[in-house]
């Protein structure tokens, strides 16, 4: 098997905070393959963010990344000094963030965030840039680039603004794109095309795509495969028609249940009582055990490991004493 | 554009009218003119005769056109204290107030946004804290108090600066300037600084709590994401986002420099407008004190006008919506 182009080995990220430090990302590993798109779930604040800035290395204080490892196509860059993690980030790592009307600087046209972003990694000269950011432009979908290059960010709209997003994540060929919820602030109409396009690119350069939303029915249409995060831990991970048609966690389970179908048929929604513990509160054993319908004593002193369980893997103490090969 | 910059040309000189009015009013407020003008053993009939030589029969409203007629084109009238015309006396002035101001605005930009941007990037070191220590001192303490702790440590303790006037001076056509001589750049130090101190401390402010509050906002966020080196994100994203407000507030300020420049002139012995005015207020010479008032107003009024228009030349945003707005 390649290499991965992502492999995260037990990232654990804290916070220090006045009332002690705060685990907000714990023992969490997965691996992302070339031209493979992972989808991470959850609810707010169940670390996927967190995740997605602790690869790019932006964590920053009083957060830090308190032990575990990040690969990036074998090279570890959680431990890289901070120059030569800024040379990767935008270079090797493209990251994408939620809301595109923030994301860039109102003072400056599109172009010349582009051609600036494009020329501190590429060793280019200014028209030649000029004419790669057209290009990129072109490519993420904006209609006449070679006009709209010189506007300034306000005078497009939110989608059109993401697509430029987008062109600036992707302008040095990264190997790796971490789209932090990239539609939410999005149009539903339009948040199909941003979807597509970044499946598209995804595959078109075989780059990898760490997908981070809450959003279900966006991970079903785009990921190979899901992470499943609750509480700062990795609760299921798998291929994506596995894991939305038959989650093993309970957890998933109450996810995949809360999705609404068009097939109408009158089934209430599922919905899983109580709420998320805050990061100073997480109970002890699986984190989970106090919404679980399925806890039994176990769960409520061990924490359950990640175990393999055909091509997913779960971290649920129901699936202990099962041997692995008979799952599925 | 054109039209934004004229409708707000039109309501300055909105102003200047409103101002026109006071500035007239101060006449009769201050007594009868005549008074002022002749001695007290003047018999009646030469008083009517000065009166009528000054147009002080004619109805309030005539009048009133007469001086703006007058004041718009640079008359004032004549000093009472010094018989000579106002404008000639402003205008042998103005040069030492505007140096004086220009200099001190110079010195505040120029230190309170290097202080400032240096105390929001590197918040937690030592110099950072000193630097909002004494901000907060220059903030508090009242500008007489600076000057005359200036001179007394650099003028009268060390001897290397000179406590008061302007050293020498090369006229340039009516401009006289001290800016080309050594003494007069010595003299024009201690008062830039007095004059300069608050504004500086301000400017060092809100460049620090603009800078601070840039930095926390997503398009920085994004910038360091695209691996942007910290030079192109610090001075390229984040300065020039600080430096909206700074604009405004350095420019309005640039008048009151000029108004607050009073008490640094008298504390300096400064020969500009601000001195003039102390001297005018000391012997009730009201063409001078009306004068300075509109020519204070019309710097105010310019500088309002300028800083809107620059505003929209730094900020695309603004330009839209002018555009469209008009």
């Amino acid at each position: 098997m390649t290499e991965p182009v992502l492999s995260v080995r037990n990232l654990r990220v804290e916070f220090a905070s006045r009332r002690g430090t705060l685990r907000a990302i714990d023992d969490v590993s997965f691996d992302i393959a070339k031209g493979e798109v992972l989808g991470v779930v959850g609810e707010s604040g169940a670390g996927k963010s967190v995740t997605g800035l602790a690869v790019i290395g932006l964590i920053d204080p009083p957060g830090r990344i308190a032990g575990g490892e990040i690969h990036l196509a074998g090279l570890r860059i959680d431990d890289l000094p901070p120059e030569e993690m800024r040379r990767i980030r935008g270079k090797r790592i493209g990251m994408i963030f939620q809301d595109p009307l923030t994301s860039l600087n109102p003072l400056y046209r599109v172009g010349d965030q582009i051609i600036e972003t494009i020329r501190t990694h590429l060793n280019l000269s200014e028209t030649a840039a000029r004419r790669r950011a057209i290009d990129l432009l072109a490519e993420v979908g904006i209609p006449a680039p070679e006009k709209r290059i010189d506007g300034y960010p306000h005078e497009f709209s939110g989608g059109m603004r993401q697509r430029v997003v987008i062109a600036l994540a992707i302008c040095a060929e990264p190997e790796l794109i971490i789209a932090d919820e990239p539609t939410t602030a999005l149009d539903v109409s339009v948040q199909a095309q941003i979807i597509s396009l970044i499946k598209r690119l995804g595959r078109d350069h075989g780059t990898a795509v760490m997908l981070v939303t809450h959003d279900m029915g966006v991970i079903a249409e785009t990921s190979d495969r899901v992470a499943v995060m609750y509480a700062g831990r990795v609760a299921e991970i798998g291929p994506v028609q596995d894991v939305v048609k038959n989650p093993l966690h309970p957890y998933a389970k109450g996810l995949m249940g809360a999705i609404p179908t068009l097939a109408g048929d009158d089934k209430r929604l599922m919905q899983i009582p109580g709420s998320m513990p805050r990061l100073s509160a997480i109970p002890r054993g699986c984190s989970f055990n106090p919404r679980c319908a399925f806890a039994f004593d176990r769960c409520r002193v061990d924490r359950p490991e990640p175990l393999p369980r055909g091509a997913q893997s779960v971290a649920c103490h129901l699936y202990d004493d099962v041997p692995a090969e008979s799952a599925a | 554009m054109l039209a934004f910059t004229l409708r707000r040309a039109v309501q300055a000189v909105g102003v200047m009218f409103a101002v026109g009015i006071i500035a007239f009013s101060m006449f009769r407020f201050a007594g009868d003119p005549v008074n002022q003008i002749v001695s007290i053993d003047t018999p009646a009939a030469e008083r009517e005769a000065v009166r009528k030589s000054l147009g002080l029969d004619d109805p309030v409203p005539v009048q009133f056109v007469r001086y703006f007629g007058d004041a718009a084109q640079f008359k004032f009238g004549v000093s009472y204290q010094f018989r000579q015309p106002v404008s000639a006396l402003l205008m042998e002035r103005m040069p030492a107030t505007l140096e004086l101001a220009i200099c001190a605005t110079v010195f505040a930009m120029v230190f309170g946004i290097l202080m400032g941007v240096y105390s929001a990037l590197k918040r937690d070191t030592v110099l950072a804290k000193l630097f909002q220590a004494v901000s907060l001192i220059g903030i508090s303490l009242p500008t007489f108090l600076i000057g005359i702790l200036l001179i007394y440590l650099f003028a009268v303790t060390l001897g290397w600066l000179p406590s008061f006037g302007r050293g020498e001076v090369v006229k340039l056509g009516w401009w006289s300037t001290g800016l080309l001589t050594l003494s007069g750049l010595k003299a024009l130090i201690m008062p830039s600084i007095t004059l300069g101190l608050f504004q500086m401390t301000l400017i060092m402010r809100l460049v620090r709590a603009e800078m601070l509050e840039v930095l926390r906002t997503d398009y920085i966020r994004f910038a360091r994401a695209r691996g942007l080196t910290t030079r192109a994100i610090h001075f390229g994203h984040a300065l020039k986002n600080t430096l909206i407000p700074v604009i405004t507030v350095a420019g309005l300020q640039f008048g009151s420099v000029i108004a607050f420049s009073i008490i640094t002139e008298t504390v300096f012995q400064w020969p500009g407008m601000g001195l003039l005015f102390v001297q005018a207020v000391q012997n009730v010479d009201i063409p001078i004190m009306a004068a300075y008032l509109l020519m204070v107003s019309l710097i105010f009024v310019t500088i309002n006008l300028v800083v809107d228009i620059l505003y929209t030349v730094v900020d695309p945003r603004l330009r839209a919506t002018v555009g469209r707005a008009t």
